[in-house]
């Protein structure tokens, strides 16, 4: 378990003070031109030594990522830092805490990496439903400004602007490219790669897009040192996450953690335990709502890490741990997190707009039992026919909780298609919110 | 140059080329919907998958993927790619199904059977049956204009026209609403596109969604008789191919020609079709007691031979209009001028451009390929995006690729590119030849009917020779001097001469009441010849030219005789027979034959070839197709030393209505319907 000295995120729960004040009693902008002084190199090559991988899902290595943005300024292209604080992946809770009440470490944050970029300026990207997020992080920035502790003559001695948009609430718009599209104005579209943004980005500039809890971590883990991130968590799994738990636990929460603490223990020590006991558990899904779920014999050990989830092939994604008990019905869960995929695909490309609604279609009737046992191979043949095959990973992230499904619950849907071929109701049953 | 594989055949191509090109190049046929050359990429059809070695384990969009960014194999080994594994095999009949699940199944009435990318690729690339068993989509259809049908339940979402339509045509009126499979294509608030060039979204539609209107169910693309030729609609002769049913054009498709058209043509070129056949002239007519009466060519042509021999050579004259084929124009000249008047004029609007001053002084100097080339643009009393559109896309294009300053004299209209804009008139032009230069080397100087076409044209071509002289656009390399035509038989007429002779009247006093008692009138419809003298039309529509006359010998249009025409670069052209002209009309070259014969003095050739051995005989660079005869630049040297005394006067428009500008267009109710909704354009911007 992590010890609290070793925590990060220390007003995680909004119960100190929010503001600028509060934040520096905690040790936030604890001169942070020492930090600064280190130098652009000496910064990435910290951050690549602590570990850290990107806590937007994808689990790539952020001192990497940051290592890729060019080294000598061009006037005509300026590089940017863009902060995804897009965060609408169903289960996912952590970024609106730290931006509700924590936002100095991302302030601060974004500047000690924009400076090891070498941008000038830096755009969060809100999403639009989160309001009061962006309101008080508004506020925050405000306040650093005045603080002088970020602008374009601040005491740091580097010219640094923090913007803040708030996107429209597509759930799309938190890939990167269709972020960056978003944030140009356009519609939120997803690019293709090649070029990826360090190279042509926003406003065809050096861009790199970071999840907001990657940057938030990046002064303390300059302040406490690589080695100290480092010796959090397993090798290659490293540092203190955020897991936000939610579902069928005593007291779902969201709670800074060491990497790879087991599911049982995460589950035991901050959430009072599976409702009705680890016996009643299903199902987990534990990276929110895109990765594929792992039954609970699986899970239950499981070291939560990016590594250990991949063997069991689901992911750690954003870290949002869903937990479901025998209660649920688990086809209709995966139907309607299917209806969540066809509702936001962009439109763009094939495989994800004709075949994020075929899923959905196929899999609500599934739920009620109105299928035959052959589609279900068909289903799988389809979702497999979408992953890989599309522009962005909205395609792949569609395609996986029905694969994840019919991995592991097979049995659960012909047995529901059996009793329905056994009393066979004419009207499907409409379900409410759908 | 940049080696690959693709199937383990090794090309050599070019390091920009995307991997499509690369496996084109290799002979590997890579299905594709939304990839299209000359638009931009956007990768989101996701047919064209293949797959990469040493990649992802995934497929890539091989349109998407250029071929420097793959990676050389272990010890410099070229990269490979793969077209026909299992894997691709797979993803493309994966991609084939989703696109046809919420696709109707309506192929038997729907009008791009027989040419549709989509059922085209569905048998080469696709599976054999379906497994979607919900229901299909339905779309809306959608109204974005008169001339592109909508059946949107078809559309696969390729974006093609949208891209099109923000990148070539520089309108961006179509876009998708909606996301998801709930996407739609079309133009905001379902109003009509706006683009001159907007007929072309139909053939980069891959399906039955975007289809021409005009020919709704009229017929199957394999019954066709297709003829490869050229337009007369404007001065650019962009390549076209007239497919024919029966004695019936039905429609007009471009054809590829990188130095004139590339693959786009104008609406008007395209939609004319509909005025071939409505007005049409096809028997010969006699004026008796005020009314046009019909009558039989022989009764005609007496007519005009009475009437001939009763006149006196100096009260005789001659008029070309837009449409008129080398052949007409070189036979007509014979003919007025064996009769001894050197009143001719091929000049119906008033241009001042002349022969005399050489034949850079009236050529597209720098050719519309060289638009490409340039490095800043003067634009001189023109609107080329309604003289010619097809061009316009071309500086468009050259435009977006960058460091290409524009600058405009005369009407300040949406040319859909940003300009810097001088002024409206001749002061402003004077003012440009005396400002400082820019360093440009290779200005392209257009020069547009709207500052020739008036009184003062020559000192104004004087200006503009002065414009190009001194501000980069004349030297060794490069001559920009470029006369930007509207009729497409101009050029032609001024090569072959058909301008006044010694003590001749032009255009604008042949058409004055009392000059002169006969006129031969081969087409022209621009210009209204006041009453009093005995008039002869020689044409195919029953327009301005035809109620003016006293006799009609019904001629044959573009489309329906073999003829030879020079675009305004100085192109030389043969357009082909697609059709027969309607009824008792001739080809009219064949038509002025038979009136020499009438008047007892025969032209000396009897056939068509006899007549072009005749032309290159005195015309050499007329028969040689597609080439560009030679103008000599050192002629711009002396226009540029003429007076150049303008006047005050505001240029003004070469044209007023893009959709109306001569007989054929007219007479098209397509047109008519394009040009009521330009002028309500007009009226509601003014409001």
């Amino acid at each position: 378990m992590l010890a609290d000295k070793d925590r990060i995120f220390t007003n995680l729960y909004g119960i100190g003070d929010k503001s600028l004040a509060g934040a520096r009693s905690r040790g936030a902008w604890d001169n942070t031109k020492a930090l600064l002084e280190l130098g652009r190199d000496k910064i990435i090559q910290e951050m690549k030594d602590s570990g850290l991988r990107g806590r937007g899902g994808a689990g790539f290595s952020t001192g990497l990522k940051w290592s890729f943005m060019p080294k000598t300024p061009d006037p005509l292209r300026p590089s940017y830092l863009v902060i995804n604080a897009d965060e609408s992946e169903p289960g996912t809770c952590k970024d609106r805490e730290i931006m509700r009440n924590d936002p100095q470490t991302l302030i601060e944050g974004a500047l000690i990496a924009s400076f090891a970029m070498g941008a000038h300026a830096s755009y969060i990207y809100v999403r639009g439903e989160f309001i009061a997020e962006r309101i008080a992080l508004q506020k925050a920035i405000d306040e650093a400004y005045d603080a002088k502790l970020i602008g374009k003559d601040n005491i740091h001695g580097y010219p640094f602007d923090l913007y803040v948009h708030h996107g429209a609430g597509a759930y799309i718009c938190g890939e990167e490219t269709a972020l960056i599209e978003s944030l140009e104005g356009k519609k939120g579209m997803p690019r293709l790669k090649p070029p990826f943004p360090a190279n042509v980005g926003l406003y065809g500039c050096p861009t790199t897009v970071n999840n907001v809890e990657s940057i938030a971590v990046a002064p303390t883990i300059l302040r406490r040192g690589a080695s100290w991130f480092a010796g959090i968590g397993k090798p290659n799994n490293t540092g203190t996450k955020l897991f936000s738990i939610s579902g069928h636990v005593n007291k779902p929460c969201n709670v800074e953690e060491a990497m790879s603490i087991p599911f049982r223990e995460l589950i035991d020590r901050h959430c009072g335990g599976v409702r009705g006991g680890s016996d009643n558990l299903l199902a987990v899904i534990p990276g929110g709502s895109s990765v594929r779920l792992v039954p609970a014999d699986q899970i239950i050990d499981c070291p939560m890490d990016f590594d250990s989830l991949v063997k069991l092939g689901s992911g750690l994604g954003t870290a949002a741990v869903i937990v479901m008990d025998k209660s649920t019905d688990i086809i209709r869960a995966i139907a309607r997190i299917s209806y969540f995929y066809k509702h936001e695909s962009c439109g763009q490309c094939t495989p994800c707009r004709e075949g994020t609604g075929w899923m959905w279609r196929v899999v609500t009737r599934m739920a009620e039992g109105r299928a035959h046992k052959r589609e279900i191979d068909m289903l799988f043949d389809v979702s497999k026919q979408i992953e890989g095959h599309t522009i962005c990973a909205l395609g792949d992230a569609a395609a996986w909780p029905i694969q994840g499904l019919i991995n592991h619950f097979r049995g659960e849907i012909e047995k529901r298609i059996d009793r329905y071929a056994a009393n066979p109701h004419p009207d499907p049953v409409r379900v409410a919110a759908e | 140059m940049t080696r690959i594989l693709v199937d383990g055949v090794e090309v050599d191509v070019p390091a920009e080329y995307t991997l499509l090109q690369a496996c084109e190049e290799a002979g590997a046929e890579v299905p594709r919907f939304c990839f299209h050359e000359r638009l931009s990429i956007a990768g989101n059809c996701r047919m064209c998958l293949v797959e990469v070695k040493g990649g992802p384990p995934k497929p890539q969009a091989s349109c998407a993927v250029a071929v420097k960014d793959l990676r050389p194999g272990p010890d410099g080994a070229p990269p490979e790619v793969f077209t026909k594994t299992p894997m691709v095999k797979k993803a493309r009949e994966g991609v084939m199904e989703f696109l046809l699940v919420n696709h109707p199944l309506d192929c038997p009435i729907c009008d791009q059977g027989g040419e549709c990318d989509l059922q085209d690729q569905a048998l080469a690339f696709g599976g054999d049956s379906s497994r979607y068993a919900e229901n299909k989509r339905a779309v809306e259809d959608k109204y974005i204009g008169p001339l592109v049908k909508t059946a949107m339940t078809r559309c696969i979402h390729c974006t093609r026209c949208v891209r099109f339509t923000a990148e070539i045509a520089g309108t961006s009126d179509m876009g998708a609403v909606g996301r998801g499979e709930d996407m739609e294509i079309t133009t905001y608030l379902q109003t009509a596109m706006t683009s001159e060039l907007q007929g072309n979204v139909t053939d980069l539609c891959p399906v039955g969604a975007l289809l021409p209107k005009p020919q709704n169910f009229r017929a199957r693309p394999w019954e066709y008789q297709k003829t490869e030729t050229i337009d007369v609609q404007d001065a650019l002769g962009s390549a076209i191919r007239v497919d024919a049913r029966g004695r019936e054009v039905i429609r007009i498709l471009p054809r590829l020609n990188e130095a004139v058209n590339e693959e786009w043509i104008s609406d008007k070129t395209r939609q004319v079709v509909d005025g071939l056949k409505a007005q049409r002239l096809d028997r010969p007519y006699i004026r008796e007691n005020g009314r046009l009466r019909p009558a039989s060519w022989q009764e005609a042509l007496a007519a005009v031979a009475a009437k001939t021999k009763a006149t006196k050579a100096e009260k005789i004259g001659a008029l070309v209009g837009d449409l008129a084929a080398l052949e007409e124009i070189f036979a007509l000249k014979l003919l007025v001028e064996g009769l001894g008047s050197a009143n001719l004029d091929a000049r119906q609007d008033g241009t001042k451009l002349d022969p005399r001053f050489g034949r850079a002084s009236y050529l597209f100097n720098a050719t519309i390929a060289g638009v490409d080339e340039a490095d800043s643009l003067l634009i001189v009393g023109s609107n080329p995006r309604k003289e010619a559109p097809v061009l316009n896309a071309r500086i468009r294009k050259r435009w977006l690729k960058g460091h290409f300053p524009i600058s405009v004299i005369g009407e300040q209209a949406d040319l859909t590119y940003d300009y810097d804009y001088l002024g409206a008139g001749p002061d402003a032009l004077a003012r440009f030849v005396e400002s400082a230069p820019t360093g440009s080397a290779k200005r392209l100087v257009l020069i547009g009917q709207g500052a020739l076409a008036r009184p003062d044209g020559r000192a104004i071509l004087a200006l503009a020779a002065q414009a190009a002289k001194k501000h980069g656009g004349l030297s060794d390399a490069w001559n920009g001097f470029s006369v930007l035509h509207t009729a497409a038989s101009r050029v032609g007429a001024l090569d072959l001469g058909f301008t006044p002779g010694q003590g001749g009247l032009d255009a604008a006093d042949i058409a004055k009441a009392g000059a002169l008692d006969l006129v031969f009138n081969l087409g022209a419809d621009e210009i209204a010849i006041e009453p009093g003298a005995f008039v002869v039309y020689i044409g195919t529509h029953g327009d301005k030219g035809a109620h003016r006359a006293d006799v009609i010998l019904p001629g044959a249009a573009y489309t329906e005789k073999f003829g030879l025409y020079v675009n305004t670069e100085g192109r030389v052209q043969e357009a082909l027979r697609a059709t027969f002209p309607p009824g008792d009309a001739r080809e009219d070259w064949a038509i002025l034959r038979a009136l020499s014969g009438a008047l007892g003095a025969p032209l000396p050739f009897d056939s068509q070839k006899q007549l072009r051995a005749k032309l290159g005989e005195a015309h050499p660079h007329l028969l040689r197709l597609d080439q560009i005869g030679s103008a000599s630049a050192a002629d711009l040297e002396a226009v540029a030393l003429q007076p150049a005394t303008a006047w005050k006067d505001d240029f003004a428009p070469a044209i007023t209505d893009f959709y109306l500008t001569n007989p054929i267009a007219r007479a098209s109710a397509t047109m008519a319907e394009c040009s009521a909704l330009a002028l309500d354009r007009l009226k509601q911007a003014a409001e």
